[in-house]
């Protein structure tokens, strides 16, 4: 519908809106994150929801201690290889829709830890994730950042055609495969069908940071 | 107390004991007492009953890896003994030679003295890696010795619950080991240097 005639009409009283816009403003104003933090960067996930910066006002007060219960995943601190299977498993009994903020350098890349033998190297390794939260920690106005970029971000999908959601793509799968415990990693140490290594060309490696090809 | 008092009065009231002081070269000069193993258990009965020491508290349990002096990453040590060629890497991972040590810092909160620095070293880092626990000395030592059994490999007989503690059951490896071998699973670094730069480099197979 055009825009200015919803807003002439809404003048006369007549408030029009379509399905989507509908469905979109409920997803994205009652997000419920699951009630749970695995380092240092939870702590700011708890500030954050508490008086001072309010994460209520966004729709997101209540923090389910069921993934059943639950739509957003906030990986927050760092993950190591012995708790990844079980944010793997959180993950898959979470209902659809839902989405992940992978919040502070741990759960991105592993942050300070990157190459050590205990961390993963980010969550996205084995589940998709929605938004990226950089710092370490990331400040509470970070997250609420993070938190609204999500909204807008559901605010803006299509229901239908090719860019839809994963959740109303039968094909996009809801759950993914657990990694085990092998004798020396994590097996798979990564699913490929989410996550790849980007491209890097070694002759940049020597002196500078721009390492992607 | 000087530590050469207290090895006297351990020698003296534990019989048949070994003692060895290891002198610190650095400015902090904590020397420490090595104890043979099989004398350790009563050493560190005494330690903490005896009325005018009274280690009461054990506050750090650590794990340090002596490897061979000259580890070399080519040496091969094939073992046909039982029959069975063990593969070229597993040589690698554990030369005979060398040894593991665990280091008990004690004070006394009673009467308020030490730190006394106690270390416990295997006879190598492959097989004779058994040491005994002294966690029912000091039940603090419980988790520092799980820890060290996990990353260095250290057995601790008589340990109530000698279970890895940071890394999961079916893992095999000791991560705190100097010769401890990382999956390949280098993938990228925007500003790689230094450990990571080789790392980088031995991933994509140029060795300059």
């Amino acid at each position: 519908m055009d825009e200015a005639l919803k807003i002439e009409l809404s003048k006369q009283g007549i408030f029009a809106t379509t399905l989507q816009e509908l469905y979109n403003w409920g997803r994205k104003s009652s997000l419920w994150p699951l009630n749970f933090g695995l380092a240092c960067c939870a702590i700011e996930m708890i500030a954050t929801t508490m008086a001072r910066y309010d994460l209520a006002r966004f729709g997101a007060e209540v923090f389910r201690p069921s993934p059943r219960q639950a739509d957003l995943m906030i990986v927050a601190g760092t993950i190591t290889k012995k708790m990844a299977p079980q944010v793997v498993r959180l993950y898959n009994q979470m209902p659809e829709p839902k989405y992940v903020i992978s919040m502070g350098a741990c759960a991105i890349s592993g942050g300070p830890f990157k190459q050590g033998y205990n961390v993963l190297k980010g969550i996205d390794r084995y589940i998709p994730v929605d938004i990226y939260i950089p710092g370490c920690p990331p400040r509470p106005e970070a997250l609420i950042d993070g938190f609204m970029a999500l909204q807008k971000k559901i605010d803006e999908q299509q229901l239908t055609g090719s860019n839809r959601p994963r959740h109303l793509n039968a094909d996009e799968p809801s759950e993914f495969p657990v990694p085990q415990f092998g004798a020396h990693d994590l097996e798979p140490s990564l699913n490929p069908e989410v996550w790849q290594a980007p491209l890097v060309n070694i002759s940049l490696a020597d002196n500078d940071d721009s390492g992607t090809a | 107390m000087t530590l050469e008092l207290l090895k006297s009065e351990i020698e003296a009231n534990v019989p048949g004991c070994r003692l060895e002081i290891i002198p610190n070269p650095s400015p902090s000069g904590q020397h420490s007492l090595l104890i043979d193993p099989e004398h350790a258990l009563a050493v560190a009965g005494f330690l903490r009953d005896a009325a005018h020491l009274r280690f009461d508290y054990c506050s750090n349990v650590t794990g340090i890896d002596w490897p061979a002096p000259k580890l070399s990453g080519k040496m091969k040590l094939k073992e046909m003994g039982d029959g069975m060629e063990h593969d070229a890497e597993e040589e690698i991972e554990a030369p005979a030679t060398g040894h593991l040590e665990a280091v008990y810092h004690l004070y006394s909160m009673e009467k308020k003295h030490g730190p006394v620095i106690v270390r416990l070293r295997t006879e190598d880092r492959a097989n004779r890696v058994h040491l005994p626990s002294l966690t029912p000395v000091w039940r603090s030592a419980d988790f520092q010795e799980r820890e060290i059994f996990d990353l260095y490999g250290i057995v601790f007989d008589g340990h109530p619950d000698l279970r890895r503690i940071l890394m999961w059951e079916e893992f095999e490896d000791h991560p705190m080991r100097r010769d401890y071998r990382e999956p390949n699973d280098y993938e990228y670094e925007p500003t790689a240097h230094d450990e990571v730069l080789r790392k980088t480099r031995e991933h994509h197979g140029r060795t300059a």
